[in-house]
């Protein structure tokens, strides 16, 4: 059957593909910038052509568990070129160039028989052709993946939440606040009053470009599942744009407020049974704190 | 031993409302979801349930492992063949500071869930299909 | 049908939910709870929550129906242990309980209702007991 014979002529002028194909890579620039490596590259380009072979080599029932992991493998390939950053060009690339050594060894071994020749591109075409859409498409979802992932990231990373004192946290928010962004938001600081026992949480919306409706339902939400784990909340940092729009829109934060971090502190401290006096003596600067040891 | 994929409960009796959230959980514990995730899919698992037995009177729920390729999740689909919901527009507009559990509970359940679709006829019955995913 | 127990603690009642709870279980609570106040003459209820992997609205409503009818009773509520998820999710399906008290566990539970015996017998002081 043509395709054993396909995978035979491939099998007899391995190195030589291996080696044009490795070429032409080289010359399409996959090694500039230096994200892989020579020895990586060569050990994934002969593994695929071993599987290459295993599969137009194998007949009947063999064929098809050879062209899954033949699938599989191109797929880790982009998945991983995906990850690295490559291009999908530099990534498709990967499979179309090994299209010209594999024609050249065909072109010689066919030469006296066109009809089958035309046949065993057509099956080589069809097969590699396949292969690549499969992998732009790993690739696309490989990249939507990071993508996703970064955003989790930068959003767990912008909201740090801060011990200010005994039982009192402090969840300084920069940038907007989406539905996704309130959620890490409301977990980060359940878990912190878990965490610290805190019996007041002070938000401070310096950072928040815009109060509008929406805003301050999430602003509500995080505030309501506080109480419910026994902590009360303070708004701190409106400022005054702020309390005008909101005012304007008939937004209500049934939530006591003070105008800064600050005051917020006071008031949570007050609260908490608690007051900052003025030392006798005072320490001379920030080093004379560690040094004194009264 | 790998449980079955998918599988058919019945909801008969509140205690079958409890099976039915411990089940979900531990699908959607081995499905990979987060506490939270788990927790907001279970009880909307929950709420929806109890329609079903009380509004429904009575139905069943399939659940599902669902992928799309890439990400898996789960599916449930609550069936009954109850009075259906005359206005299911009106059924999911309870405000959200509402909570007041007048209304059928199905709004939050929305709320809780990725994929969320009912199908009502008055007289026909109901079908609730709710989806969380990885 | 298995009952809640309630744990009479001074003038406090504790009742500590460890299992998934179905719907009559809950409303066997109610009724057993508001028996019980009477009884007792309680000025404080603390339900401790921290086992519960799930609050659904109708467990929800339990809780809100608890705490107005203790606090007809003149009994305060105080519901401690929410896990962090349960809070997000009844957030997220609108529940916020506002007539409930909360606090993050027993200990601090016990030092709101303290608080309130204290001002009770202060009170209570002044015409004896």
């Amino acid at each position: 059957m043509a395709t054993a014979d396909i995978g035979q002529s491939i099998a007899s002028r391995r190195a030589e593909i291996l080696q044009e194909w490795g070429g032409h890579l080289r010359d399409a620039g996959a090694l500039n910038s230096g994200r892989i490596k020579q020895s990586e590259l060569d050990t994934q380009t002969r593994e695929f052509l071993d599987l290459l072979i295993k599969t137009f080599s194998g007949s009947g029932a063999e064929v098809e568990p050879h062209r899954r992991t033949l699938r599989q493998n191109i797929g880790d390939i982009s998945r991983s070129r995906a990850i690295q950053g490559f291009t999908p060009t530099e990534t498709a690339t990967f499979i179309f160039s090994l299209k010209q050594p594999v024609f050249d060894a065909l072109n010689r071994d066919y030469a006296k028989d066109p009809a089958a020749l035309s046949r065993a591109l057509w099956a080589v075409t069809e097969l590699l052709d396949g292969l690549g859409l499969h992998s732009m498409e790993v690739f696309q979802k490989s990249r939507e993946e990071v993508i996703i992932r970064q955003q989790k990231e930068i959003a767990e990373l912008s909201t740090p939440v801060v011990k200010l004192w005994d039982g009192i946290l402090a969840l300084p928010l920069i940038g907007t606040l989406d539905s996704e962004r309130t959620q890490v938001v409301m977990e980060n600081l359940l878990q912190s009053i878990v965490e610290h026992a805190a019996d007041y949480a002070i938000i401070d919306i310096t950072g928040v470009p815009t109060v509008d409706t929406l805003v301050a339902q999430h602003l509500l939400k995080t505030v309501a599942a506080a109480r419910l784990m026994g902590a009360d909340c303070i708004i701190s940092g409106i400022r005054p744009q702020i309390a005008q729009t909101m005012v304007h829109l008939g937004v209500e934060l049934n939530v006591v407020s003070k105008a800064n971090l600050a005051d917020a502190l006071a008031a949570a401290l007050r609260a908490t049974g608690r007051a900052v006096q003025a030392m006798k003596t005072p320490a001379s600067g920030v080093n004379g704190l560690s040094a004194s040891k009264a | 031993m790998a449980a079955p994929v998918s599988d058919t409960m019945p909801i008969q009796s509140s205690d079958d409302i409890v099976r039915v959230r411990q089940e979900v959980r531990r699908r959607a514990a081995e499905q990979g979801l987060g506490i939270v995730d788990q927790t907001k899919f279970v009880t909307a698992a929950s709420e929806i349930a109890r329609n079903t037995l009380d509004y429904g009177g009575g139905g069943s729920v399939h659940l599902e492992v669902v992928t799309d390729g890439l990400r898996k999740g789960l599916r449930l689909i609550f069936e009954d063949q109850g009075p259906g919901i005359p206005n299911i527009e009106l059924a999911l507009t309870d405000g959200y500071t509402t909570g007041s559990g007048l209304g059928l509970g199905l709004s939050g359940s929305r709320r809780l869930c990725n994929e969320f679709a009912i199908e009502s006829e008055p007289g026909k019955g109901t079908r609730v299909t709710i989806a969380r995913w990885k | 049908m298995d009952r809640i127990p309630i744990l009479k603690m001074g003038r406090a009642l504790l009742i500590t939910i460890q299992v998934d709870m179905h719907d009559q279980m809950a409303i066997a609570l109610e009724e057993d709870l508001t028996t019980k106040i009477a009884q007792t003459g309680a000025k404080g209820v603390l339900i401790d929550i921290s086992s519960l992997e799930v609050v659904d609205s109708f467990i929800g409503r339990m809780l809100d129906n608890i705490a107005a009818v203790s606090r007809v009773l003149d009994a305060e509520t105080v519901v401690v242990g929410m896990r962090p998820a349960v809070a997000i999710t009844l957030v997220e399906l609108g529940l916020t309980l506002q007539g409930v008290k909360t606090a993050l566990n027993v200990e601090r539970g016990f030092e709101v209702i303290s608080r309130r015996l204290q001002d009770i017998e202060a009170e209570d002081g002044g015409a004896g007991e």
